[in-house]
């Protein structure tokens, strides 16, 4: 049994106490959710806090998903599972059940979060590049109620690092809804199911008039942190979808891409996977927003 | 995915009937386990129990400048903290290994391998215990390491085995078998040689439950009861004897449940032997179970063969000789498990099924910087190796001579006349009919009309590929007279008593770890006697209890203690006949055995069962004269063969040709283990066995930084199989019984482990040849595919 190091542990009942408890905690303190990434490094001893702040209790606060005209908004705590279940966000953003589905096993999905996932920051995190890809923000909140809203690109500041400061919490996902048609679309190449990805790839399409109105294409495992590549989206806009357009968006994602040679591939076949998966979503987006 | 089909539910049905011997019957056992009745290492807690952790190196090659354990002992809870230093003084700091190396306890001078025993501490619970690692002091001086096998007798190569007297280089044996001149000869005079490098990799068992051990040392009696999770009960307890100088009969080892085994739990690890001093330095019970990194990157390895494989062969495919050399990882310490004359394990039986005119392999092993063992993972000692550089290069020739792969199988084997066999190598094969399982299997996987799908999808630019492997393993070592282990002699003992109600109670020397020996015994004594498998009870892994053996492993229990267990029954029968012939009236000669009864000869109204004769033996009246009362028997059981079976395999997989990822989407296994003892846990294991091929054909492997540092320390790093990567399988059988065996049974635990891996990598490279690939190492990861795809496949060292 790998066993971590001793800490203390509180119990979060809102998030605003959840905040004051980070305030006078400090940087010793984390906030556990789903705890699938964090429990590991606690017990491997590559983590180690003084505190836990176990936030579950704030499901009711923080787990939903809701749709108005202009965006979606998800709450911090909802979890894998409701993500993979929601029929409407599969109707509006299809790309969120695809990577659902390769992401970890159900033991996994039952129990991590949208907002941990987006923390831990992990370079291979699925649902980052899901965000990225939507052009997602996020809602940070700290002390008195504060509230910031950061793009993607701000979130994630390095690997394992996030733009949330020691007494802040994301609260909040915030995914703008486009008027045209939109498609949306995940693939994933990993070793094993449940295994973190060797190179996955989101892409979206908004369609008009069955022209590209606007596109994106966000990438995991080829780079310290998920990646928006807005070349992509500039040379698509504007134009119609074929598989020639494909063909230069996907190899604008290999060259755009920074992977590096590890147990999952090598760097050259994870830049000629960004290119693939890069081509296949966006078929794939495409196609569902034709249909 | 697959529904469950009417006809399999109804053989589900069936497993409920119980035979009254051979059957499908569900698992005695797994009413307990499945259940959570299960009683394993980790559940033993004894009153006082302390709970031991072990401090590891950081590095794979170092000096131990010093090691300041001050801060350790001072921490709360903590009852000992123990160094090398201090097992040098009781003469225990190295102990020896299953190949007649040393192997360090506790590292005193240096550490050799990445997380290589340094010190323990005993605390009063397992926190504490790890807490207490972390303040313990241990300055090192770091050395270059020996990583790539490749280089570890280059002459600057830095020497390991520092601690062995005169040792100027890292070699650890050369081994030779077959006729190196003959060979030579046969091929010059071939029309075809083919040649492949070929790397098994380094794999690890994985077992669910991880290595562990609780002692209790109760100094008034001298007594040491050691409940662990080993798989050779009996073979340890000498061997702690030996080397702790405890006497043997105070010694009790038990090994209760265990979660899998696969050859892991063979060997005597250094934290068995830290928790018995631990309970002796402290007067209390101590339990050490490793962590799942522990068990991955410190306990034993399997395989680690690079092999260069060359066949001869004439143009028309008949095959006329295979030779190879092999250079072997055998780690820090030479710990591989195999009988004492055999240091290559049974890798002689590299010739496969086929009929050859020649044969001759050479070998050298080497030490690195790497964890000891070379243990199993339900290799058969090292058949695993064999069978895959075989059935790889059969496969090799069959590319060039653009031939189909099974056609040149069914051109070679070894024909039904002649077994026994004798190899080129000088093995005996016992019994063998090869043809009718291939053909089973090939017509199973509609083999034909594959290869038409094939040539369709090829056409269209789709990677389909069918793989085939053909085995014959060598399994249930002895004979006594070649095979021991550290001087013990590999026979195994068996020991039954009717009680007076006739029920049953059998004693096994072999020890389950997961393979359902408490029912295929059951039912090897309920075919022999008529008793009911519900009332036979099957008592293993205790030494106090049960009789000498020498364990479970290389599929050793069914040819080796399952002989013994219908010997010993028939035993009991004989007697039982003695006694049928006294209350019947009659002679012996008068009698006929009908199962679980004796009849009068064409009278069959009398006749006296089992149960009525166990209770006479036991009950009031004169039994016949020089007839002693009771009805029980003991054996000692030495094989006078090992026994063989066969199998053939067929893998269809397909290949995404933009991301090179591989799905296994068929596997049709027909396996020949002899009689089929309980054909339920024969799939089982066949299914299990397969789920293994699959990872490591295609996933795992327990790589090295070129510092040394492990790769693979936990799972998510070192991967292994999940439903989604296996298909349904599809199994089948012949049946080949063994001459020599009893009851004609062969071992199965290892078949599929043995025979899938190559099976799958047959089909990968088959897949690919349209990319002229004719070999490619495993572990077949994307990546690597698409490097073999290019023409830039590697190996993986």
């Amino acid at each position: 049994m790998q066993v971590p190091a001793p800490f203390e542990y509180e119990r979060a009942t809102s998030v605003d106490q959840a905040i004051g408890l980070l305030e006078r905690l400090g940087g010793s303190a984390r906030l556990v959710a789903g705890g699938h990434s964090l429990l590991p490094m606690m017990k491997l001893r590559l983590a180690d806090f003084e505190y836990l702040i176990d936030i579950n209790d704030l499901h009711g606060e923080l787990g939903y998903i809701r749709l108005s005209d202009g965006e979606v908004r998800i709450g911090a705590m909802t979890r894998h599972r409701e993500l993979l279940e929601s029929d409407v966000l599969a109707e509006v953003f299809p790309i969120f059940r695809d990577a659902e589905k390769v992401i970890a096993d159900p033991i996994v999905r039952n129990r991590g979060t949208l907002g941990g996932s987006l923390c831990q920051a992990d370079p291979s995190e699925d649902l980052s590049a899901v965000c990225t890809t939507l052009d997602a923000s996020c809602v940070i909140r700290g002390p008195g109620g504060a509230e910031r809203v950061v793009t993607m690109e701000e979130f994630h500041v390095g690997p394992y690092e996030t733009a949330v400061g020691d007494s802040e919490i994301l609260t909040e996902i915030r995914i703008p809804r486009k008027l045209e048609r939109a498609g949306s679309a995940y693939a994933k190449v990993e070793r094993r199911a449940g295994d973190w990805a060797v190179v996955s790839a989101g892409a979206a399409v908004w369609l008009d008039r069955g022209r590209i109105v606007d596109a994106r294409v966000g990438l995991a495992a080829v780079g310290p942190n998920t990646t928006g590549i807005p070349e992509i989206s500039a040379a698509l806009r504007g134009h119609e979808p074929s598989e020639e357009l494909f063909q230069v968006a996907g190899a604008i994602a290999a060259r755009s891409c920074d992977p590096v040679t590890d147990t999952r591939g090598s760097a050259d076949y994870k830049r000629h996977l960004a290119d693939e998966l890069t081509r296949r979503t966006l078929r794939k987006a495409v196609e569902r927003a034709r249909s | 995915m697959t529904d469950l089909q009417d006809s399999k539910l109804t053989e589900f049905e069936d497993n409920d009937q119980k035979p009254v011997g051979f059957g499908r019957m569900l698992r005695k056992e797994d009413a307990r386990l499945l259940r959570g009745r299960g009683r394993f290492v980790d559940d033993v807690q004894l009153p006082g129990m302390l709970h031991l952790a072990i401090l590891r190196s950081p590095f794979a090659h170092a000096t131990i400048v010093s090691i300041d354990t001050s801060a350790a002992e001072a921490s709360p809870g903590v009852k000992a903290v123990v160094t090398g230093e201090t097992l040098k003084g009781l003469g225990l700091a190295w102990m020896p290994t299953l190949s007649n190396d040393v192997q360090a306890v506790l590292a005193t001078d240096k550490v050799r391998f990445q997380g290589q025993e340094v010190a323990f501490v005993v605390a009063e619970d397992r926190y504490q215990a790890r807490d207490a690692l972390e303040l313990i002091d241990v300055e090192y001086d770091v050395l270059d390491p020996v990583i790539d096998v490749r280089k570890a007798l280059e002459p600057d190569a830095p020497i390991i085995r520092t601690d062995l007297e005169g040792k100027t280089n890292n070699h650890v044996f050369d081994w030779e078998t077959g006729d190196e001149e003959e060979t030579a000869r046969v091929f010059a005079e071939a029309d075809v040689i083919v040649q492949e490098d070929i790397v098994y990799p380094r794999v690890h068992p994985a077992p669910m439950e991880t290595c562990g051990s609780v002692a209790d040392f109760d100094p008034v009696e001298g007594k040491l009861r050691l409940w662990s999770t080993t798989q050779a009960p009996h073979a340890h307890r000498t061997l702690y004897a030996i080397v702790a100088g405890i006497p043997e009969h105070k010694i009790q080892v038990i090994a209760p449940d265990i979660g899998g085994g696969f050859g892991n739990k063979v060997p005597i690890y250094p934290g068995y032997v830290h928790s018995i001093v631990g309970s002796i330095v402290t007067g209390k019970p101590v339990k050490w179970m490793e962590d799942r990194s522990e068990n991955l990157i410190s306990t034993g390895f399997a395989r680690d063969y690079i092999m260069r494989a060359e066949i001869a062969a004439t143009n028309d495919g008949k095959i006329l000789a295979i030779r190879t050399n092999v250079l072997a990882d055998h780690g820090a310490f030479n710990g591989t498990a195999a009988p004492v004359k055999y240091p290559a394990g049974f890798f002689g039986v590299f010739t496969g099924s086929y009929d050859l005119k020649a044969a001759h392999c050479k070998m050298t092993a080497v030490y690195t910087n790497k964890a000891p063992g070379g243990v199993a993972y339900a290799c058969s000692f090292r058949i695993t190796e064999a069978v895959y550089l075989v059935e790889r290069i059969v496969d090799a020739l069959a590319y060039q001579l653009e031939m189909d792969p099974a056609e040149l199988r069914l051109k070679n084997f070894i024909q039904p006349e002649q077994f026994p066999y004798t190899t080129k190598t000088g093995w005996v094969y016992d019994s063998g009919d090869y043809e009718p399982t291939m053909r089973l299997a090939m017509e199973m996987a509609g083999y034909d009309e594959l290869r038409r799908e094939q040539a369709e999808k090829r056409a269209r630019g789709e990677l389909m590929g069918i793989g085939i492997s053909f085995f014959t393993e060598a399994v249930g070592a002895g004979p006594r007279k070649n095979m021991d282990i550290l001087g013990l002699g590999m026979a195994d003992g068996c020991e039954l008593r009717i009680h007076p109600t006739g029920k049953a109670v059998v004693r096994l020397s072999v020890k389950t770890q997961g393979q359902g020996h408490e029912t295929t015994f059951a039912q090897i004594i309920a075919e022999e006697l008529g008793i009911p498998p519900a009332d036979i009870d099957v008592l293993h892994g205790d030494t106090d209890n049960t009789p000498f053996g020498l364990g479970t492993y290389g599929s050793r229990s069914t040819p080796v203690s399952g002989a013994a267990a219908a010997l010993v029954a028939r035993k009991v029968r004989d007697k039982a006949k003695l006694i049928a012939s006294a209350m019947l009236e009659v002679s012996v000669a008068d009698l006929d055995w009908v199962k679980g009864a004796f009849q009068v000869k064409g009278d069959p109204g009398r006749s006296v069962t089992i149960q009525d004769i166990a209770f006479r033996t036991h009950g009031a009246g004169d039994l016949p004269d020089g007839v002693e009362g009771g009805l029980e028997a003991q054996i000692c059981y030495n094989p006078s063969n090992l026994t063989y079976p066969h199998g053939a395999y067929i893998c269809v997989v397909d290949i995404d040709p933009g991301t090179a990822e591989v799905k296994v989407r068929r596997f049709i296994a027909v396996d020949d283990c002899g009689t089929r003892i309980n054909p339920m846990i024969i799939e089982g294991q066949v299914h299990g066995g397969l789920a293994d091929g699959v990872g490591m054909a295609l996933m795992e492997m327990i790589s090295f930084d070129s510092d040394g540092n492990c790769l693979g320390a936990s799972l998510m790093d070192y991967l292994i199989p999940t439903a989604l990567e296996t298909p349904d399988w599809e199994t089948g059988y012949t049946v080949t019984p063994s001459p020599h065996h009893p009851i004609g049974a062969k071992g199965i635990g290892e078949s599929a482990t043995v025979g899938s891996p190559p099976a799958i990598v047959n089909a990968v490279v088959d897949a690919l040849k349209p990319f002229g690939v004719r070999h490619a190492d495993m572990p077949l990861t994307p990546s690597r595919v698409w490097d073999a795809m290019r023409g830039q496949a590697t190996p993986p060292i």
